[in-house]
């Protein structure tokens, strides 16, 4: 997407993980081959992610003098039809064109409500290349910043925005900057926390690998408000394609002056280093990667003293999450107010969503505060796939919780989200239907924090396991109606007796699915029946016989040995031998084979 | 050396990196040198997810448990993986070919559900389609 109307033939391959995991490496290796085949001199690059994670493989394509066009759904043979039909032939393969031909993309239900900020340059880069990032206004905020000469009037810049740290827990940005500024003491670190562990969220992934340059350049303005002369990036080790781009763009951010000693000439000093975060979902909280950074097990301590004051090696610190710094370019070259004019009053700007789950458009999706969730779900995500009623959506992935339909007209806000038992958290949005069972997933989650609860506070270590096996009881039809209100009293017991936003929060899957879904738990009780028949312990397949043929096929899948019948008669299946494995609905096909 | 805390996590990354496994041996030394007991260094190194203290098959099956992938039936994936290889997650076949292991997520959501071998990722996957995704890598 660099220029409109190229006099080249260009191709460009959308080369995020989810691009890469659906393929995108195979394909951009179709498109050049193919078109050198057909002696094209096309130029095949690369871009990250532009959020439509349901259309992967996407590329864009453009003949000399034509429009742009996005594909998607792409494989290696529809690779070279685009290269046979488009590239050669002057004739777009429209089956798979996103948009039609030099369709505006934001036309499409899936971007109309959409509000770029943090996702400015995602997709439209590469992201191995701080020229085009430079070509799209990268780094130019931070030379006003410099060149204001004030880094007062940046602090208050973004404390005029209403920017609050996206990584969950939504404490002013700009405040915090002011707190690490005015503490005492030269020696000043701004660490960047791109330790995105929520299982479900993978927003954070997407702006490292997709647009580097914008967290390195909120980091450098950053650190020039606070003070702070060295920067560390604490990234998920688990994330090695954000880990090898963020490498790239800061020894290209060096190479150009934009990081190093003397910054623009204007006598600012700030480096930048990588550290890889060894698996310790805890060590999203602030004192416990500070710990890890020190070398030490990531184990949160009391605050305060608050990082701000006595933060790594001891020293004032200022953390910020990865979506938070990007957003910080964007105010200071376009002003506090304009970041200010939208959303909601107590919520300013734009959050970036994971939508995912049982949604028709799934993807990278951001924004403004103040829309809500049926708008995210039903408009830009499409709703359900499958025609089942959504029956519920999972905001905030361990922190947060379950809300109903009947919620959906609840805005995306801190404090309405609060408010309704969920939080608006780092930003995993998870859309449920009636194939999903409540209780299963207040056990997924705890199941999820008290394995990484690091076992500090007695409530969050021993509490969760409790309540774990509270959950374990119920699932397998052994629960106590007693059980339900055991499970809140021992949920706001850990809530109330947790150091740090882990145990704080972990039991707030249980609670709002124990608020909202009542029903479903007393069905497991009461009538050992789990409703959407995911509990294994609580339902059995059966085999119907009007609709088996005979064929054998799930006799030869079951690795249990329960299904048996003559050939081209129905089958039987015998339950009490069967695991529940469901291989056998997976190869039926006929659909004779259901749970009951 | 002397004492450099800061040092110890990359350290062991590194050393993971060229045996598989971090080596008893190694952390002595890593201890040693960074001026730490090797309890410290066996703390640090048994917290953090990433390390394992034993050697590790010649391919690496990681399961996602992500949120998306656990409603679109992960635990169905990891069954057919564990009867496929005959262990359980943690676990190394017993030819050394394939350790199996779980993840919280590695966030390719909407590819879901999804199976990491090494370091590709392959998504959409059924149960019924673990054999055959392993025998690429017999």
């Amino acid at each position: 997407m660099k220029t409109l109307r190229g006099s080249r033939f260009t191709v460009t391959v959308g080369l995020g993980s989810c691009g890469v995991a659906a393929g995108a490496e195979a394909v951009a290796e179709a498109f050049r081959k193919e078109s050198a085949k057909r002696g094209l001199a096309a130029e095949v690059g690369i871009t990250g992610c532009v959020g439509m994670c349901h259309r992967e493989v996407l590329a864009e394509v453009s003949i000399p003098g034509g429009p742009l066009s996005l594909y998607g759904d792409l494989t290696p043979p529809r690779a070279a039809r685009v290269v046979a039909e488009h590239l050669a032939g002057g004739v777009p393969v429209r089956e798979w064109l996103v948009a039609g031909e030099g369709a505006d993309l934001s036309s499409l239900p899936y971007f109309a409500k959409q509000k770029k900020i943090v996702l400015r340059n995602c997709g439209f880069i590469d992201p191995e290349d701080i020229g085009d990032s430079v070509g799209r206004g990268g780094y130019s905020a931070l030379a006003s910043a410099i060149e204001s000469g004030s880094p007062d009037g940046v602090v208050q810049a973004v404390v005029d925005s209403g920017l609050r740290g996206r990584g969950g827990a939504g404490f002013p940005t700009g405040i915090k900057w002011r707190i690490t500024r005015d503490a005492p003491g030269a020696e000043k670190y701004l660490i960047c926390n791109a330790d995105e562990g929520d299982p479900g969220a993978f927003m954070d992934r997407s702006v490292l690998e997709s647009d580097p340059h914008a967290v390195i350049e909120g980091m450098a303005i950053a650190a020039y408000a606070i003070g702070a002369r060295r920067g560390i990036i604490y990234v998920r080790a688990e994330y090695p394609l954000a880990v090898k781009r963020l490498g790239i763009a800061v020894r290209q951010a060096e190479a150009r002056g934009f990081l190093g000693r003397n910054i623009l000439g204007k006598g600012f000093d700030f480096t930048v280093s990588l550290m890889e975060g060894a698996g310790a979902f805890v060590c999203g909280e602030e004192t416990a990667l500070i710990q890890s950074i020190q070398g030490e097990r990531g184990m949160p301590r009391l605050r305060p003293p608050f990082p701000s004051s006595r933060g790594l090696w001891g020293k004032p610190t200022c953390i910020n999450n990865v979506e938070t710094l990007a957003a910080v370019p964007w105010i200071i070259a376009h002003g506090a107010a304009a970041y200010a004019a939208i959303g909601t009053p107590g919520s300013r700007g734009t959050k970036v969503f994971a939508l995912a789950g049982k949604v028709a458009r799934g993807g990278l999706v951001e924004v403004p505060m103040g829309i809500t969730l049926r708008e995210i779900i039903f408009d830009i995500g499409g709703g359900s796939p499958t025609g089942l009623a959504v029956k519920a959506v999972q905001i905030g992935g361990p922190s947060g919780g379950c809300l109903p339909a009947d919620l959906f007209d609840t805005p995306i806000d801190y404090e309405s989200l609060q408010e309704s038992g969920a939080i608006m958290g780092s930003g995993g949005m998870i859309v449920l239907d009636g194939t999903s069972c409540m209780v299963d997933i207040a056990r997924y989650f705890l199941a999820f924090t008290q394995a990484e609860s690091c076992g500090k506070c007695t409530f969050c270590r021993i509490g969760t396991k409790r309540m774990l096996d509270i959950l374990e009881r119920i699932a397998t039809g052994k629960g106590r109606m007693e059980d339900l209100g055991l499970l809140e009293e021992l949920g706001e017991k850990v809530k109330a007796a947790s150091l740090c936003g882990l145990g704080q929060t972990a039991p707030n899957p249980v609670l709002t699915t124990l608020r909202f879904f009542r029903d479903e738990y007393a069905a497991h009780i009461r009538d050992r029946r789990c409703p959407a028949k995911k509990c294994k312990a609580l339902f059995s397949y059966g085999i119907d016989a009007g609709a088996c043929v005979g064929c054998g096929a799930c006799v030869r899948a079951c690795p249990a040995k329960a299904i048996a019948g003559e050939p081209k008669k129905p089958h039987r299946l015998e339950p009490r031998v069967c695991t529940r494995c469901g291989l056998c609905v997976e190869t039926c096909k006929f659909g004779a084979i259901a749970a009951e | 050396m002397g004492k450099r805390p800061g040092a110890l996590i990359p350290l062991l990354q590194g050393t993971q990196e060229l045996f598989g496994y971090l080596p008893e041996e190694s952390m002595v030394r890593i201890a040693r040198a960074l001026g730490l007991s090797p309890a410290e260094v066996y703390g640090v190194a048994t917290f953090y997810g990433q390390f394992r203290l034993k050697p590790a098959g010649k391919h690496i099956v990681t399961v996602c448990h992500g949120t998306a992938c656990h409603v679109a039936g992960a635990e169905r994936i990891s069954g057919a993986l564990e009867r496929a290889l005959g262990v359980k997650a943690g676990e190394t076949t017993r030819d050394r070919k394939f350790t199996l292991r779980d993840v919280a997520c590695l966030g390719c959501c909407s590819l879901s559900p999804v199976v990491m071998v090494d370091k590709t990722v392959h998504g959409k996957l059924a149960s019924a389609g673990i054999p055959a995704l392993l025998k690429n890598y017999g």
